[in-house]
């Protein structure tokens, strides 16, 4: 959690906004830093995580998480956060029958499929449980990175079905969080956008306006 | 920059940077420290594998990729469990080089490789693979191939272009003591008795793709199911993930592929621009890497991306790749005779690093590098000025000003040196 970046957008684990959806988008850079601040903010705010990491394994995340102070093993134990490592499902379904159907499912279709089994896997995971006692806030669902699908044969559709999906069930039905991370050209119009530059360090990041960096002034 | 040195804070614990392959769920990923499940005896420290060595930054484990040069430039070689890729020049023919610097240093090294190719039997690779400069003699022949004029250029001290100055220079010399990374010799092969003595396994397409090996269904192409077979094949067989309680390795394996993604591969990507199997390759990459990092392997892929039609793809071949390099030829383009490049038959460009198990990556500030072999050497150094079009203004006043008003010769040499900056260094 860099806390520059909580002051920037103007939110603490404390309150943070429900029923949203943010896309993280980097054009020629990577943006993976911001992942890695989004999943330790809301390991903070005591919220449930998760976690489709498509891109990098369970062990970079949560090396750099310990950095920024979360614990994903942790945090998997408790059952606050459920992670789904793509490379590591990726190999197991292409090279073993699975007996049940696999989140990763499409890797062994020929034809372009659907994301359903993906989608399913994200509801069971984000469901209330009734057990009575509310453990944690509210649920959040953070996929890193959405273009990953792309390259596995989903189409466009597809992938955007599966955002819809998601976002109805999340969103709305539970009020919850959704993050993706997709690399794409930078698109223009929105009501009210900030620019900052930001310089990465080894444990934070700073974040200053455009020709303020300290190095230049 | 990153620094080559071996960092001095850990040097009594080299050996524990090796991931626990006896773990079922452990990846090559895992950082130094002291091992989770402590013994009873003291019990040995995890022997450093030969080859290896610990990243300076984040204790990553790398390897050398056969060109300390460019191990320099990727900031300190190439991690266990990635990926590097390397864009082909136009005609094929520095790219081979890079892949055989690779093996031949797998052989060096003791390490397994797997060799997989369309074109030439994995056998006729390693025959072909260069020679390692031993210790002793690399410095004597070394001297002669580099420095056989006087160049005093390391010594010269830069008055107006002092940035220059500030840019570390790239080693291109042979480092006495270093066992991490070697030199070889093109213009010699590898000896027979090395490459005997090594442990290696070929995948050469044709002989294996009427095989009858038993491949689960997949939406790849054929051959590429195969090969993604035949290496989690070797993987278990041979222990590399861990997972196989008969096996004990403490080896890395070096996966080297040829020209993936040309259409010998059955792959149809470069030769359409939205072809049945255009999600092959991008698939076969991701499987690849999930492969790569639950084991102690690293993969270096030659890709002819100037081929590939499809933007898109190039994009994604990259984000599913960890350290891109591309390389630029110039034999047949304008550059062939711009006499800027006339040392040099190339440009290398980094396109990609990865920040494995970190916020920040030590990426090069030096952007524009170039290449040249020379007889035995396959040397890369920073290219001095590469924006030749557009020159700063005052540059033609300084001409001008020479042309009216005749200098002493020492002194016009140090101009033109002057004069073929970068046009963003903006000296006046």
């Amino acid at each position: 959690m860099f806390v520059e970046l909580n002051n920037l957008l103007n939110t603490t684990p404390d309150r943070a906004e429900q029923g949203k959806l943010t896309l993280l988008c980097d054009a020629k850079t990577d943006g993976s830093f911001l992942v890695h601040h989004f999943l330790s903010f809301y390991l903070k705010a005591n919220c449930k995580v998760c976690f489709v990491a498509l891109i990098q394994s369970f062990s970079h995340y949560n090396i750099v998480g310990q950095k920024l102070g979360v614990s994903l093993t942790v945090a998997r134990e408790r059952g606050q956060l459920v992670f789904l490592e793509g490379l590591k499902s990726a190999v197991d379904v292409v090279f073993q029958a699975q007996k049940e159907p696999h989140p990763l499912q499409f890797l062994r279709e020929a034809n372009a499929g659907n994301l359903k089994p993906l989608f399913e896997f994200v509801r069971e995971a984000l469901k209330p449980i009734d057990s009575g006692e509310a453990r944690w806030t509210y649920p959040v669902l953070l996929v890193d990175d959405i273009s990953v699908l792309l390259s596995l044969g989903m189409g466009a559709v597809a992938v955007l079905d599966f955002i819809h999906y998601c976002r109805a069930t999340v969103c709305w039905e539970l009020k919850l969080r959704i993050l993706w991370r997709r690399p794409s050209q930078p698109t223009a119009q929105r009501d009210q956008s900030f620019t900052y530059q930001y310089k990465i360090q080894d444990k934070s990041v700073s974040f200053f306006a455009k020709g303020m960096s300290p190095a230049v002034l | 920059m990153a620094a080559v040195a071996t960092c001095g804070s850990s040097a009594g614990s080299t050996g524990s940077a090796v991931a626990t392959a006896s773990k079922s769920n452990v990846t090559s990923f895992q950082r130094r420290g002291p091992r989770a499940s402590g013994t009873n005896d003291s019990g040995p420290r995890l022997v450093s594998i030969a080859g290896t060595r610990p990243s300076v930054r984040n204790g990553q484990l790398l390897v050398s990729t056969g060109l300390p040069a460019l191990d320099q430039l990727l900031g300190g070689g190439l991690a266990v469990g990635t990926v590097l890729l390397i864009e082909e020049d136009k005609y094929n023919i520095y790219s081979p080089l890079l892949f055989k610097y690779f093996l031949a240093e797998g052989i060096v090294n003791g390490h397994t490789l797997l060799v997989a190719s369309t074109k030439e039997d994995p056998a006729n690779i390693l025959q072909e693979l260069p020679a390692p400069l031993l210790d002793d003699k690399c410095k004597k022949e070394f001297d002669e191939d580099v420095y056989n004029h006087k160049t005093p250029e390391s010594n010269i001290k830069m008055k107006i272009a002092w940035r220059y100055q500030l840019l570390p220079k790239i080693e291109i010399g042979p480092v006495s003591s270093s066992r991490f990374g070697h030199y070889y010799d093109a213009s010699k092969r590898m000896p027979q008795e090395l490459i005997e003595a090594s442990n290696w396994h070929g995948f050469f397409l044709p002989e294996k793709i009427s095989s009858t090996l038993k491949v689960e269904p997949c939406s790849l192409t054929p051959g590429y199911t195969k090969l993604l077979q035949f290496i989690q094949n070797i993987i278990y067989e041979e222990g590399f993930d861990g997972s196989n309680p008969q096996k004990k390795q403490r080896n890395i394996l070096r996966i080297g592929i040829q020209n993936l993604g040309s259409p010998l591969w059955g792959d149809d990507i470069c030769c359409a621009e939205n072809g049945g199997n255009s999600h092959s390759l991008t698939k076969f990459l991701y499987v690849l890497r999930g492969l790569l990092r639950t084991s102690l392997s690293a993969c270096i892929i030659t890709m002819p991306t100037h081929l590939i039609q499809n933007k898109a793809v190039i994009a994604r071949v990259t984000n599913l790749s960890d350290i891109v390099v591309g390389l630029e030829s110039f034999i047949g383009s304008e550059k062939e005779t711009n006499p800027l490049y006339k040392d040099y038959h190339g440009l290398i460009h980094i396109r990609q690093i990865p920040r494995l198990n970190n916020l920040i990556c030590d990426e090069s500030d030096v952007k524009d590098l170039a290449f040249k072999l020379k007889r035995k050497l396959f040397t890369i150094e920073i290219c001095w000025p590469s924006h030749y079009s557009w020159i700063h203004p005052a540059n033609y006043l300084l001409r001008a000003l020479i042309l009216l008003f005749p200098l002493p010769r020492t002194m016009q040499i140090k101009m033109t040196t002057i004069m073929s900056y970068p046009s963003n260094w903006y000296i006046f």
